[in-house]
């Protein structure tokens, strides 16, 4: 199947001279989380407002289920959904009619059920008919998924969803996300937190200074940053690996007294308490052992750090 | 068309004039009543007649008109200006709508309260002085295209404001000197000669003209030109809009 969302060479200078984007592509595949992982500033806004109709591109050809961004707007954006960064809300109007004005204006007919459901798995029933106003940040943003959702989108864009919102909440977006994709919902998040891309991505993109560094299937990804290392530190120095240690396949490290042993986290059998064993019954003696990972963060580091460099 | 949207903003907006319907629905029925206490029962036991009129009745039109532009201009301004200064503009931008459906939703809901407030005036009014309307027909177009044309004028100002202040700089330093210097409160001819070529240059005074024609079948200027003034007046405005259309001015980065 063609994918749902296929951005290509997207550029965005702003009125100002930035140039914020410089030449996206992306293919997304229906049903699929992507979350998009960059620092401040990286773009990831301008590529999201780009897509969903708030920024004019200065090139480049955006098409949403093979409908054109531009030239079939219409039919592109009603299959989107977005929940914007930063809470804006009527604050005199009723959590209510906010939540029954976005279905309109996204040209489905008033549905007072959907609007029903919507409020109640957001945890807002209570507050219908509560002022914006009224409520409590996190009740806001509450508000602002709501009013994403409830004309029904087949793809959802979240940018930054989680940023200071509670515990509660938090847990909340990632099972209303769960139960989308199950949907058959696509759904774009933006975050720089990586554990939010781990928890549920499928396939994260690394984006920045307005360039997509990256996009791989979180597993590999995983797999790459899911290595970690044990070392070994000895109480007195050794020339060479001890024979009875080779299978564990060790490196030594020049000053003889720390052995480092790499293994996958993700594995069924890390090995370590074969590797242990095997240590004791060599006679070797430990002074300390650490653990070190390769983490998500130490690869998108490396990443945006090699290219600003 | 994306009817649907048009009727959520058009039911949207109203919903803010109806939040606040003692206050819609009371300051046109008091500054109505002030005026008639200030100028047709004070000054217009001095006046007595103009053009035939009792001047309780001549000022009525242009009170109507008064109320009408302004409430037309400044609900309309806010309206879509509302939305760009506290963010939730990127809904309707990034909505199915097209930029025709946002102001028809806007200016429809705007023109519609200043014809309610418009219309409340009329029916206080009718409490005060006798009114007969001589043409009802031309009455009644006037009075809509009033209402929006400056609804339109109103969605520019709204679109170009970038700050309150801007919001409030058309209405008050021209929209108002000009209904009030348009001849609301008196004839054109009161006035002295020179004044009466210069004021041919506000446009107001053709569209109060042609109002007042319609009630009391006397006019300062021929009616067709107040036709003529009103059409001219809001062909004008829609060009501009469909620029902002072409062009996304103010709305889209
Ligand atoms: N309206 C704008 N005008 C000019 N520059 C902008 C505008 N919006 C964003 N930028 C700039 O574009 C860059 C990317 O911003 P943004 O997309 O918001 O990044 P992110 O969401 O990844 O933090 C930033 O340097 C920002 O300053
Ligand atoms: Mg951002």
């Amino acid at each position: 199947m063609p994918a749902i969302l296929t951005i290509r060479d997207l550029r965005k200078t702003y009125a100002g001279g930035f140039e914020a984007l410089k030449g996206v592509s992306l293919e997304i595949e229906r049903g699929e989380i992507l979350a998009l992982l960059g620092p401040n500033g990286a773009g990831k806004t301008t590529l999201i407002s780009t897509v969903c109709g708030i920024t004019t591109a200065t090139s480049g050809h955006v098409t949403v289920d093979g409908h054109d961004i531009v030239t079939d707007f219409r039919a592109a954006r009603a299959l989107i959904g977005l929940v914007p960064q930063e809470v804006a809300l009527e604050p005199f109007e009723k959590v209510r009619n906010t939540v029954r004005f976005s279905r309109g204006l996204f040209g489905k007919p008033r549905d007072d059920a959907r609007v029903e459901e919507v409020l109640r798995r957001l945890s807002l029933w209570d507050k219908r008919d509560a002022q914006i106003k009224e409520l409590s940040g996190g009740m806001k943003r509450r508000v602002m998924i709501a009013k994403a959702m409830v004309h029904e989108p087949r793809i959802l864009f979240l940018d930054e969803p989680t940023a200071g919102v509670d515990v509660e909440l938090r847990k909340d977006m990632w099972e209303i996300v769960a139960e989308m994709k199950a949907a058959g919902v696509t759904i774009i998040l933006t975050t720089h937190y990586i554990e939010e891309a781990e928890a549920i991505a499928d396939r994260v993109g690394v984006i920045d200074r307005g360039e997509l560094l990256l996009v791989e299937e979180k597993d590999t990804l995983m797999k790459r940053m899911g290595r970690k290392q044990l070392i070994v530190e000895l109480t007195a120095p050794i020339e060479a690996i001890p024979e009875a240690l080779a299978r564990h396949r060790l490196t030594l490290a020049p000053d003889g007294r720390h052995l480092v042993y790499t293994y996958d986290t993700h594995a069924e059998r890390t090995g370590i308490t074969a590797l242990m064993n095997d240590v004791a019954a060599a006679g070797l003696v430990l002074c300390d052992v650490q653990t070190r990972q390769s983490s998500l963060e130490e690869i998108f580091v490396d990443l945006v750090g090699r290219k600003a460099s | 068309m994306n009817l649907r949207a048009i009727a959520a903003i058009y039911r949207f907006e109203m919903n803010r004039f109806f939040r606040t319907l003692l206050q819609s629905f009371l300051s046109p029925v008091l500054s109505t009543s002030l005026y008639f206490v200030v100028f047709g029962a004070a000054i217009g036991s001095r006046i007595n007649q103009v053009e035939g009129v009792s001047y309780g009745a001549f000022i009525v039109p242009g009170l109507v008109m008064l109320s009408v532009m302004t409430q037309a201009l400044t609900n309309a301004s806010f309206g879509i200006y509302f939305p760009k200064f506290i963010g939730t503009i990127y809904e309707l931008l990034s909505a199915p709508v097209s930029f025709p459906e946002i102001v028809i939703g806007y200016v429809g809901a705007a023109a519609t309260k200043a014809l309610f407030i418009g219309t409340v005036i009329l029916v206080t009014a009718n409490f005060f002085v006798d009114l007969s309307v001589a043409h009802p027909v031309a009455m009644v177009a006037f009075l809509l295209l009033t209402c929006l044309s400056f609804a339109l004028m109103g969605f520019i100002i709204g679109i170009w404001a970038a700050n309150f202040e801007q919001l409030q700089l058309v209405p008050l330093l021209v929209v108002t000197p000009l209904v009030f210097l348009g001849g609301a409160f008196y004839s054109v001819s009161m006035l002295p000669p020179v004044w009466q070529k210069v004021t041919l240059f506000n446009p107001v005074v053709y569209l109060i003209s042609g109002f007042r024609w319609s009630f009391f079948g006397a006019a300062d200027v021929p009616v067709g030109f107040s036709l003529l003034a009103i059409g001219a007046f809001t062909a004008i405005c829609l060009g501009v809009i469909w620029w902002i259309f072409r062009t996304g001015w103010r709305i889209r980065d």
